[in-house]
């Protein structure tokens, strides 16, 4: 039996000298994007910058999840305690016990929550497959619990005026004053695009007033570790995650070990997490245990699976969806939770690939498609 | 630890009471599990759906803690009936709308588990949004006791228990007692099932190897289906159980009794019958007693910790031993 397999990639790539300039702009317009007010997609009912920002967030945690679900196959369901995890050394150090600056921080919050995913995963990743699922879930709660009925973390009141990244010039109390530049928004009028300089965002002036430069920081975020993760799955490590998810017996006999590179998945992805949860914590200024409920964890997950697990555009696509649609919709704000349940479904039943599968899987289905026509064609 | 040994038999007892709806509650888990090999999470909203169904039987019955003993048990009785249809009924359309159209297109099994998560919010939504769509359909006012407030807590009005001996220094009540001895009576029935039917043999079968099971003239849907009623049948009884004991529910209600079920099934060895009943007691009784010790905050901790711990040491579980594999 003769087999034609596909040995390029569907669709032409596009040259190199192309690519940079696209991938400048693409970047250039995520930047721009709270200040062009597109209609359609921007939120009537709640305040754009806002949406923005929880869906960079969430595309933050589904890259960081796609770490450990897509490459190395391990089913996270607790991923929100190290989210929590990241936000209460946030809340801790900056407001709760100590006053630390934001950007000092941030990195004692992601080096906490790694740390805190090896001491979970070391006990745990012996345990494989579905059973993970389950004691990682045991282990999401448990952190919702304790930092519940911990007083030192705030207890179940939580903890308040976790203050936002310095603004740069420095604050001098008037906050209309500080900032390094002013840019102005857009408006629509009757489909023409108008400056509107009565509405005007302030560079590098962190506030309540104002989510997009908090958008505009957990974007940069984003986009860093968005390279690191390209880097990291086209070495040897991404390699060794993928061995071990598709056979992980296989793997560890070809020398592969495998119990080491889960691990690192896993404290990568928790570290991920942990920066995005760091980053809620500031934006919201106010943490309490009631937002790390089970129930995120499964849209992180959901996130994932939906834009196509092991591939991190899907990821992150998966991200902005799981987050955008709910609050797009928030006019039928009861029955929005009940088409979100019914969404998942239909997703999962009609694409059970995610929106944007893996090269490889695409690449799989092709070839199986064309053993099956190949015994239709026998037969 | 005071409290511990001072009442020791109450937190057992009451333990194993809770315990035995937590393996009810397991079961569901377990038999999709064994026969599917995967996780069905939308079992909690299955559970759910039962005690709503049970408490809408005793409202339209007009129970309230004058009604007398017989009457009651007439009214538990057409309670549990209407509990285990309604949790069967979820179950099947379940199977039927989130699961079939994956399992025909060999889908991996993480969708099935988003499909699962759909489900469980659609599930639990339904029932937040019960108020608004008899609105909608102009029953607001007809339906009024059993829609009204929908995101509230639902309560019922039940006569208390009635305390019939004394162990240690616990009374055990009427309620306890009917609660242990209704869970084992499911228990042995199903065994039973499983292990002597035609239906049970063809579960096992598909469990062990649906291809060969196939071969062999075991029609896997229908097999699958029955899985499904079974299970939701157990939850039904078990929401009547809960309801009896507890009284109250909510379009939550079945998240963390869910998780905790779970739990069990896996503590015991999920695919496991026996081991959903061993798993589903010892966490009961284990969240009594690690209460007692360090506090009732850290209840749900000492589950989690207990399921990590256990399988650590065993890792398929208590009684690692899967569906297929049962002896005949």
């Amino acid at each position: 039996m003769k087999i034609a397999l596909p040995t390029r990639r569907p669709g032409r790539p596009l040259p190199k000298s192309a690519r940079t300039p696209i991938i400048a702009l693409a970047v250039l317009l995520a930047y721009a994007l709270p200040l062009l007010n597109i209609p359609f997609i921007t939120t009537p009912d709640s305040d754009f910058g806002g949406v923005l920002f929880t869906c960079a967030s969430y595309a933050l945690v589904a890259l960081g999840l796609n770490i450990v679900i897509g490459y190395a196959g391990l089913l996270d369901l607790g991923y929100v305690g190290f989210y929590a995890c990241g936000a209460y050394t946030t809340g801790v150090l900056t407001a709760n016990h100590w006053h630390w600056p934001f950007f000092l921080a941030l990195p004692v919050a992601i080096a906490v929550t790694m740390l805190s995913g090896v001491i979970l995963g070391a006990p745990t990743l012996r345990v494989r497959g579905d059973y993970l699922a389950i004691v990682t879930l045991g282990f999401g709660e448990i952190i919702r619990l304790v930092i519940t009925n911990t007083q030192w973390l705030g207890g179940s009141a939580g903890i308040k005026n976790i203050p936002a990244p310095p603004s740069i010039p420095a604050n001098h109390g008037d906050t209309l004053s500080n900032g390094l530049f002013q840019i102005p928004h857009l408006a629509w009028v009757n489909g023409q695009p108008l400056i509107d300089t009565g509405k005007q965002t302030r560079v590098l002036t962190f506030g309540v007033l104002d989510a997009i430069p908090f958008y505009w920081l957990v974007l940069t975020a984003l986009i860093v570790v968005l390279i690191a993760d390209i880097l990291i799955k086209n070495s040897r490590v991404g390699r060794a995650w993928e061995a071990t998810r598709e056979d992980e017996d296989a793997a560890e006999l070809m020398g592969v070990p495998t119990f080491k590179f889960k691990l690192l998945a896993f404290s990568m992805g928790a570290a991920i997490g942990g920066l995005s949860g760091a980053m809620f914590a500031t934006r919201q200024s106010f943490i309490d245990p009631s937002t790390f409920q089970i129930i995120l964890s499964e849209l992180f997950v959901a996130a994932v699976v939906l834009g196509g697990s092991g591939n991190r555009w899907g990821a992150i696509a998966g991200g902005v969806v799981v987050a955008y649609l709910p609050l797009r919709f928030v006019g039928f704000s009861d029955w929005r939770v009940l088409f979100f349940g019914l969404a998942l479904m239909a997703l999962a039943i009609w694409r059970p690939q995610g929106l944007f599968p893996p090269r490889r899987t695409r690449r799989t289905q092709a070839v199986q498609a064309l053993l099956k026509a190949e015994e239709v064609a026998d037969a | 630890m005071h409290t511990l040994i001072h009442s020791f038999f109450e937190l057992t007892i009451t333990g194993l009471v809770l315990g035995s709806v937590y393996a009810l509650v397991a079961l569901g888990y377990t038999l999709v599990y064994g026969v599917l090999q995967l996780i069905n999470f939308a079992h909690s909203e299955v559970f759910m759906f039962g005690t709503f169904a049970f408490a809408w039987v005793l409202v339209a019955f007009g129970a309230s803690p004058q009604t007398g003993a017989w009457a009651l048990i007439g009214m538990v009785i057409v309670g549990a009936l209407a509990a285990a249809a309604m949790s069967a009924g979820v179950a099947l359309v379940l199977e039927r709308v989130a699961y079939r159209p994956l399992i025909k297109n060999k889908a991996p099994k993480l969708v099935a588990l988003i499909s699962a998560i759909g489900a469980s919010f659609a599930l639990s939504e339904l029932m937040g949004l019960r108020d608004k769509i008899a609105n909608a359909v102009g029953l607001g006012d007809a339906l009024a006791p059993y829609v009204a407030n929908a995101r509230d807590i639902y309560a019922l009005q039940l006569p208390n228990p009635r305390p019939l001996f004394t162990i240690g220094d616990y009374q055990v009540t009427n309620i306890d007692l009917l609660i242990l001895a209704a869970a084992l009576v499911m228990m042995l029935a199903l065994d039973v099932f499983v292990r002597r039917t035609r239906i049970g043999r063809s579960m096992r079968a598909v469990a062990q190897d649906p291809e060969t099971a196939a071969l062999m003239g075991v029609n896997s849907t229908r097999v699958i289906q029955w899985t499904f009623v079974i299970g939701g049948i157990m939850a039904g009884v078990a929401a009547t159980l809960y309801m009896v004991k507890y009284g109250v529910t909510r379009q939550n209600s079945g998240f963390l009794l869910g998780v905790k079920a779970f739990t069990a099934a896996v503590m015991g060895g999920i695919g496991n019958l026996r081991g959903a009943l061993l798993g589903g007691l010892i966490l009961g009784v284990a969240e009594n007693w690690g209460s007692a010790l360090i506090g009732s905050q850290w209840k749900d901790v000492v589950a989690f910790v207990l399921l990590i711990v256990i399988l650590l040491f065993r890792p398929s579980g208590l009684l690692g031993e899967s569906l297929g594999k049962a002896r005949a």
